[in-house]
C-alpha cells in the first residue's frame, strides 16, 4: 500500500443525505470476481441514462469533476450494503477523499482499507465547503488531520488513530494480524471454544 | 470490580485476543459466513500472499445472492453469475470449505440457513460479507457485515481488528395489535430514530414485545439494525431462543447441550448494566408501517398521509425527501393507502422464514391475486422450501395465483433475474427500498408479509387489517 500523501483537490459537490452503496455502485455489477473495472460504473443509475449515455445534470459528468479527488457528500454516506466494491469504485473513479457530516460504519472501515479517506467535519463547516466557488480547492493533511479551506483555515477532523497510522506508513493490515499469531494461538488453546462448528456432527 | 455488564459487552469480552497500544481490539470471530459475492477478491488475497484458511471448520459458504429461483436443474442462463457461482465452489474446494452450493438440500441466504442448522448460537462473534449479517443476533451472537478486505482477514487469522461499539437499548414494550407484525416494530424504529440513527451501536433489543415473538419474527428485527446505521442487534436468549436451537443438525447434542445451556444463562445484561443510548418503542400503538420513499427510515403508518417535504425544516432532508418523493412519482400529503401497485415480494433474509410464508398465506388462503399483480414468493432456504411444502403454503400460494420459486435473494436486490422494470412499484417484505435496488427505476415499498399478501390481492397498497 502506499502511503497516503497530503495533497490538494476542488470538490464535487452531491447535497444529497444518505447515499447508499447501491447507489455508488448497483448489484448488477457486483457478480465480477475481480476488483477492476468498476470505476466507470460508479453511481451509474445517476449517471447514465437508460440507453447508457452520460447524464448531463449529474455532477460526475461536469467539467467541474474532471480531475477532482473529493466528494462532499451529505449525512450518513455510504449507508445500506457492506460491498467494498463501493469503495473500488470510488478510487478507481480518483476519488481519494469524501468529506460529510458522518458516514455509515462499515463504508468507514472499508474506505480506510483502500486508501480512500472519509473525513468527518461539522455542520457549519458542511454547508460552508457546499457554498465554495466550482473552482476553489481546498487541502487534506491526514498527518496533521486537517482539511484546510481556501480561505487558510484549517479544520481539524478525527480519524482511527491505526488506521492513521496504517495509511501514513503504508501498513497492511493483515500483515499486522498476522503477527499476532502467538496471541491468537494462545486464546485459542485457553478458550473453552464453544463447539468445532462444522466439524462436530450435522 | 464486576461492574454490570450488557449482553454484548460480555460475548466483546469474551472473544478479545489482544490489546495493543495504539491498535483496536484483536477480537476472536466465532463463525464466518461466505458467499458468492464478496467473497471471491478476499480469496484471490489468500492466494496472492500464499496464505491457507486457519480455520476451515469455523467458516460455512453458500451461494444465495446471485443464484436463480427458477428449478434448480435449469443451467444458470447468465454467464458471469454462473462463473462467480463456480468460483465459490472452487474456492471452498481449493481451501478446504464447507460449501452448501446450488445441488445443496441446505443451499439458501445465508442468514437463514446459519440459524436453522443451529450453525448460529448465543454468546458467539459472527461475521459475513454481507451487511444483513446482524440478522444472527436474533439468537444473542454478536453478529455484523464485514467489507472484502476483512473477509480476508477473517479467512486467514480467525480475527478482526475492532473498535468496541457503543450499547443502544430498544426496548419495546407491549402487545402488537392484529395485522401488525415484527417487521412493522422495526421500520416504526427506523423511522423514529433515522437510517443513521444507530451508526456506531449495536442495539440491545428487549422489552415485552420481543419476548414474545418467535426467533423467525425476532429474526426480521435484528437483520434490519443496519438500515438504522447499526452494524449489529441482538436479543438475549431465553426460553424461546434455547427450544429453537435444541436438536437443530450442528447445535450441541447430549452432554454438550447441557454445557452450552449453562453458558447461554450467563448471557443477559447484568441488572444494572448501562447503554450508551436507549430508546422506547410502545409496540402496542403501532400500526402495520410502509414506506414511501428511498431510505427505509422514510416509513409511515400504512393509513398516514406522505410527508410534504415543504414542512421540513432542515434544507438537506427536504431536498432528500422531495428527492425521493420524484423517484417514487409520489406527491406529499397525499395517502399512500389505494396506491397501485405492479409486483409483490414475499421473501429475502428478512421475512423469507417459514413464519413468514405462514404470514403471507393467512391471507392469501381462498383469495386470488389481482391480476394486474405478478406476486413472487420466494422461500429463504432449501428446507424453509420444504417445510412450507409439508404444509402445503406452496398449494396456497399456486392457487391464489402467486409464483412459488427457489430460495435465494432474489428481487431484495436484483442480482439475478427477478427484477422490477423500470417505474414498477413493488411492496416488497424485503430490506431496502434504495433508488433501482430492485432492478433500475423500479420503486419499493417496504411492507411486512401480510401488508405484502394484502396488496398481491388488491393489487393496491391496502391495509391488512380489513382483510382480517
Amino acid at each position: 500500500m502506499k502511503p497516503f500523501a497530503k495533497f490538494e483537490s476542488r470538490l464535487v459537490p452531491l447535497p444529497i443525505d444518505n447515499v447508499d452503496t447501491d447507489q455508488i455502485i448497483p448489484a448488477r455489477f457486483l457478480k465480477t470476481i475481480s476488483k477492476e473495472g468498476l470505476g466507470d460504473q460508479l453511481f451509474c443509475d445517476w449517471r447514465y441514462d437508460a440507453e447508457g449515455r452520460p447524464n448531463s445534470d449529474f455532477i460526475l459528468n461536469q467539467p467541474r469533476a474532471r480531475g477532482a479527488e473529493i466528494l462532499l457528500a451529505g449525512d450518513n454516506f455510504g449507508c445500506g450494503s457492506s460491498r467494498e466494491h463501493a469503495p473500488w469504485a470510488l478510487a478507481q473513479f480518483g476519488f481519494r477523499a469524501v468529506v460529510s457530516t458522518s458516514f455509515a460504519d462499515i463504508f468507514r472501515q472499508n474506505a480506510l482499507k483502500n486508501s480512500l479517506l472519509p473525513i468527518v467535519v461539522p455542520r457549519e463547516i458542511h454547508a460552508e465547503l457546499f457554498a465554495l466557488p466550482p473552482g476553489a480547492t481546498v487541502t487534506v493533511d491526514l498527518a496533521a488531520q486537517t482539511l484546510t479551506l481556501p480561505d487558510g483555515r484549517a479544520i481539524e477532523f478525527p480519524v482511527d488513530a491505526f488506521a492513521r497510522h496504517c495509511l501514513l506508513n503504508g501498513v497492511d493490515e493483515l500483515g499486522y494480524i498476522l503477527q499476532q499469531e502467538t496471541a491468537i494461538a494462545s486464546y485459542e488453546a485457553r478458550r473453552d471454544l464453544v463447539v468445532d462448528t462444522l466439524r462436530s456432527s450435522a | 470490580m464486576n461492574h454490570p455488564r450488557t449482553i454484548i459487552e460480555k460475548v466483546w469480552d469474551a472473544h478479545v485476543v489482544a490489546e495493543n497500544p495504539g491498535a483496536p481490539t484483536l477480537l476472536y470471530i466465532d463463525l464466518h459466513l461466505v458467499h458468492e459475492v464478496t467473497s471471491p477478491q478476499a480469496f484471490d488475497g489468500l492466494r496472492s500472499r500464499g496464505l491457507k484458511v486457519r480455520r476451515p471448520e469455523h467458516t460455512l459458504a453458500t451461494a444465495d445472492h446471485n443464484v436463480p429461483t427458477t428449478g434448480r436443474s435449469l443451467p444458470i442462463l447468465n454467464q458471469t453469475s454462473a462463473k462467480q457461482i463456480a468460483q465459490l465452489e472452487a474456492n471452498c474446494l481449493e481451501f478446504g470449505l464447507t460449501c452448501y452450493g446450488l445441488s445443496s438440500q441446505r443451499q439458501g441466504i445465508v442468514h437463514v440457513i446459519g440459524p436453522e442448522l443451529g450453525l448460529t448460537q448465543p454468546g458467539m462473534t459472527i461475521v459475513c460479507g454481507d451487511s444483513h449479517t446482524a440478522t444472527h443476533g436474533a439468537v444473542g451472537a454478536l453478529a455484523f457485515g464485514i467489507g472484502t478486505s476483512e473477509v480476508e482477514h477473517v479467512l486467514a487469522t480467525q480475527c478482526l481488528l475492532q473498535r468496541k461499539p457503543k450499547t443502544f437499548r430498544v426496548e419495546v414494550s407491549g402487545a402488537l395489535r392484529p395485522g401488525v407484525a415484527a417487521k412493522d416494530v422495526i421500520l416504526a424504529l427506523i423511522a423514529r430514530i433515522g437510517a443513521g440513527g444507530g451508526t456506531g451501536c449495536v442495539f440491545e433489543y428487549c422489552g415485552s414485545t420481543i419476548r414474545a415473538l418467535s426467533m423467525d419474527e425476532r429474526m426480521t428485527i435484528t437483520n434490519m439494525s443496519i438500515e438504522a446505521g447499526a452494524r449489529a442487534g441482538l436479543v438475549a436468549p431465553d426460553g424461546v431462543t434455547f427450544e429453537y436451537m435444541y436438536s437443530r443438525p450442528y447445535a450441541p447434542h447430549g452432554a454438550d447441550w447441557d454445557r452450552a445451556i449453562a453458558r447461554w444463562r450467563q448471557l443477559p445484561s447484568d441488572e444494572g448494566a448501562s447503554y450508551d443510548k436507549q430508546v422506547e418503542i410502545d409496540a402496542g400503538q403501532l400500526e402495520p408501517m410502509i414506506t414511501f420513499g428511498t431510505s427505509p427510515g422514510m416509513g409511515i403508518p400504512i393509513t398516514a398521509a406522505i410527508p410534504d417535504p415543504a414542512a421540513i425544516a432542515d434544507p438537506m432532508e427536504r431536498e432528500s425527501v422531495r428527492k425521493a418523493l420524484r423517484y417514487m412519482g409520489l406527491e406529499g400529503g397525499k395517502p399512500l393507502l389505494g396506491h397501485p401497485v405492479d409486483v409483490v415480494f414475499v421473501g429475502s433474509c428478512t421475512n423469507g422464514r417459514l413464519a413468514d410464508l405462514r404470514a403471507a398465506a393467512s391471507v392469501l388462503d381462498g383469495r386470488k391475486v389481482s391480476p394486474k399483480v405478478r406476486t413472487l414468493i420466494v422461500p429463504g432456504s432449501n428446507e424453509v422450501k420444504r417445510l412450507a411444502e409439508a404444509e402445503g403454503l406452496d398449494q396456497v400460494f399456486r392457487a391464489a395465483g402467486a409464483e412459488w420459486r427457489e430460495a435465494g435473494c432474489s428481487m431484495c436486490l436484483a442480482m439475478n433475474d427477478d427484477r422490477l422494470e423500470p417505474g414498477e412499484y413493488c411492496v416488497s417484505t424485503s430490506n431496502r427500498n434504495f433508488e433501482g435496488r430492485q432492478g433500475p427505476g423500479g420503486r419499493t415499498f417496504l411492507a411486512s408479509p401480510l401488508t405484502a399478501a394484502a396488496a398481491a390481492v388488491t393489487g393496491v397498497v391496502t391495509d391488512v387489517r380489513t382483510l382480517l
